[in-house]
């Protein structure tokens, strides 16, 4: 910038002052991050540290009366002595259980959890009997997690990969802020899901409630109900070959692939109307330019 | 941010006390300052169950001089109630500042309260048939023992663990809150009204009292007034979604029934258990399992719902 004299910068049109003082007025024409779906991409990976566990040593934790620190702790235990199925049982509702284990572990919980169950995980299987509180899932990076009942509000918020699936319906502001993986919900879904969702994908097999991907950046979902109504900036799309090639995937290896298929299926994407965070705000454009 | 739970047992009679106690001792995580409830029994047609406090817990620290001034108070409580021509069949006092009271009382019982509440530090916490409403400092099983409340029969109850966040930690900011003068309802809340001083002077230019700055006060009087003007439990609470602003999960309980609202972005947490025979409602399903520890099916419900249910 320093460069740049007064002189100079009064000769210049506003784009050319612009960009000589670093910054830049272009109008983002909304291309996509998103990755297409590749049936032969890696999906998995194990940190160096990762406890080397046998999924056949099997053990169960009582976890009646214990805190859920304790449980967790208890999980880490085992792992280092190389179990690698576990099962909680006895959770009843409590808190935070199963979260942030990085490594591979069958992880087999016969019951209901709170809030924040198995959330900042990256890699373990995980099946829950029961129904889950808010929050399950939260900043997940890979893995899979699969519900057998219902789960609250913001089910996979922020998560980034891995496959997060409840058979039942689950709350409101499901995947908000998902930035990859899947979340698919074999029921119904509540207010504002996919709020300002970035990437992944979202399968919802029932109906879909008001403000559906409001503000999403990017990224798919797909409804196979109604949608009570579609969020700012969440628009329409063709449903592709492609899109019914993984949906048909994805929905029987999970046990929810519908009677009638996958074609009455309807795709939300992000319109990109809002894709102009990139802009000078009026107050910087008087003060610049 | 505050814990809610609420139970009602369809046609009989229950340990709803010790239910209760159970449930929101398990939410004492999303609120430590205090815990209430409002707990129903078996309705006595002709008596009324009146629990008032004459000083707040605080109180009690000042010296000597506030056993006089508690004194004083009851005096003219009682003084008032046989001015009403209320008879006084038993008295208990569970602690020095909170009192119950069974009266039977032939009159106007909205008029006699109004003017108990004229004495100074003296406030109605609830006036019914079956409704016993008791709230205090600390968690629930401190208020439980003070008040004997685990050995408390009933039909339904609501209670309430309070995180202080816009108003003192006191009785009179504690929920649940009773419609006054409305008998037999009551009303506990976890969310923000952020249209509370509009309503509130709404309300008050219609002539309703406010004993707090506590914003969920407010659902219960709007709720008494609605109730007063012949508009039925479930109108309004679907009436509050569109005129109440904010975040809001509420449940209101009446002489026979246990109703919830959840306002327009489900933001406020409710968890839902429905049998035949019972319904359990909480912020949180660690709640409903600490009366329920078998494995039951459970669900959230979702924007703009409201549900009402029958003793």
């Amino acid at each position: 910038m320093a460069s740049v004299s007064d002189a100079e910068l009064k000769q210049m049109t506003q784009d050319e002052r612009a960009k000589a003082l670093g910054m830049t007025t272009e109008q983002l024409t909304g291309k996509s991050l998103y990755v297409e779906f590749d049936p032969e991409a890696e999906e998995r990976f194990t940190y160096p540290w990762a406890p080397d566990v046998d999924f056949n040593k099997r053990t169960e934790i009582d976890t009646d009366d214990m805190s859920t620190t304790e449980v967790n702790s208890r999980i880490r235990e085992l792992m280092a002595e190389g179990y690698g199925t576990i099962v909680l049982k006895n959770p009843r509702g409590k808190h935070s259980l199963g979260v942030g284990i990085l490594s591979k572990l069958n992880l087999i919980i016969e019951g209901s959890t709170g809030y924040f169950g198995v959330g900042l995980i990256d890699g373990p299987n995980v099946r829950i009997t029961g129904r889950v509180g808010w929050s399950c899932g939260e900043n997940m990076m890979s893995g899979t997690i699969l519900i057998e009942k219902n789960a609250g509000s913001t089910f996979g918020a922020a998560i980034r990969g891995g496959d997060l699936v409840c058979r039942g319906s689950v709350g409101s502001r499901t995947g908000i802020d998902q930035k990859g993986g899947t979340i698919i919900v074999g029921g119904d879904t509540g207010a504002l899901s996919g709020f300002m969702m970035q990437r992944g994908r979202m399968v919802v097999c029932g109906n879909a409630g008001k403000n559906l991907g409001d503000s999403m950046y990017d990224g798919t979902i797909y409804v196979g109900g109604d949608i009570k109504s579609l969020g700012v900036d969440a628009v329409e799309a063709e449903l592709t070959d492609l899109d019914k090639k993984w949906l048909t995937r994805k929905l029987t290896q999970y046990g929810l692939m519908p009677d009638k298929g996958v074609d009455h299926f309807s795709k939300v994407v992000a319109g990109k109307q809002l894709w102009n965070y990139d802009n000078l705000e009026p107050s910087e454009k008087k003060l610049i330019l | 941010m505050c814990g809610i739970a609420g139970l009602i047992h369809k046609g009989k009679s229950s340990s709803v006390g010790s239910e209760m106690t159970a449930m929101l001792q398990a939410l004492k995580h999303r609120g430590p300052d205090s815990t209430g409830y409002a707990v129903y029994g078996e309705p006595t047609e002709g008596d009324y169950i009146m629990r008032l406090k004459v000083a707040e817990a605080e109180d009690m620290e000042r010296g000597r001089g506030v056993h006089k001034v508690i004194e004083d108070r009851i005096t003219e409580v009682e003084t008032i109630l046989a001015e009403h021509g209320a008879v006084i069949k038993s008295k208990d006092a569970p602690r020095e500042y909170s009192l119950r009271y069974v009266i039977t009382h032939p009159g106007d019982a909205g008029e006699m309260a109004a003017h108990i509440e004229e004495t100074e530090g003296v406030e109605i916490l609830s006036m019914g048939n079956g409704l016993e409403l008791i709230k205090d400092l600390g968690d629930a099983s401190v208020v439980a023992a003070a008040y004997g409340l685990n050995d408390f029969q009933g039909t339904h109850g609501i209670g309430h663990t309070r995180m202080a966040t816009e108003s003192d930690v006191d009785i009179k900011s504690a929920h649940p809150y009773w419609a006054f003068p409305y008998n037999d309802v009551s009303v506990v809340h976890n969310g923000q009204i952020t249209n509370y001083w509009i309503m509130r002077r709404e309300m008050e230019r219609k002539g309703h009292r406010f004993m707090s700055n506590c914003d969920s006060e407010l659902l219960a009087v709007y709720t008494a007034h609605n109730l007063a003007n012949g508009i039925s439990l479930e109108d309004s609470l679907r009436q509050s979604i569109g005129e109440i602003d904010g975040v809001f999960t509420y449940l209101v309980a009446t002489k026979d029934q246990l109703g919830m609202a959840k306002d327009t972005m489900a933001a406020k947490p409710l968890v839902l258990y429905e049998s035949d025979d019972l319904i359990a409602m909480a912020s949180e399903e660690v709640a409903i399992r600490a009366i329920l520890p078998e494995e039951i099916d459970t669900y959230d419900p979702y924007d703009e719902e409201v549900r009402v249910w029958q003793a």
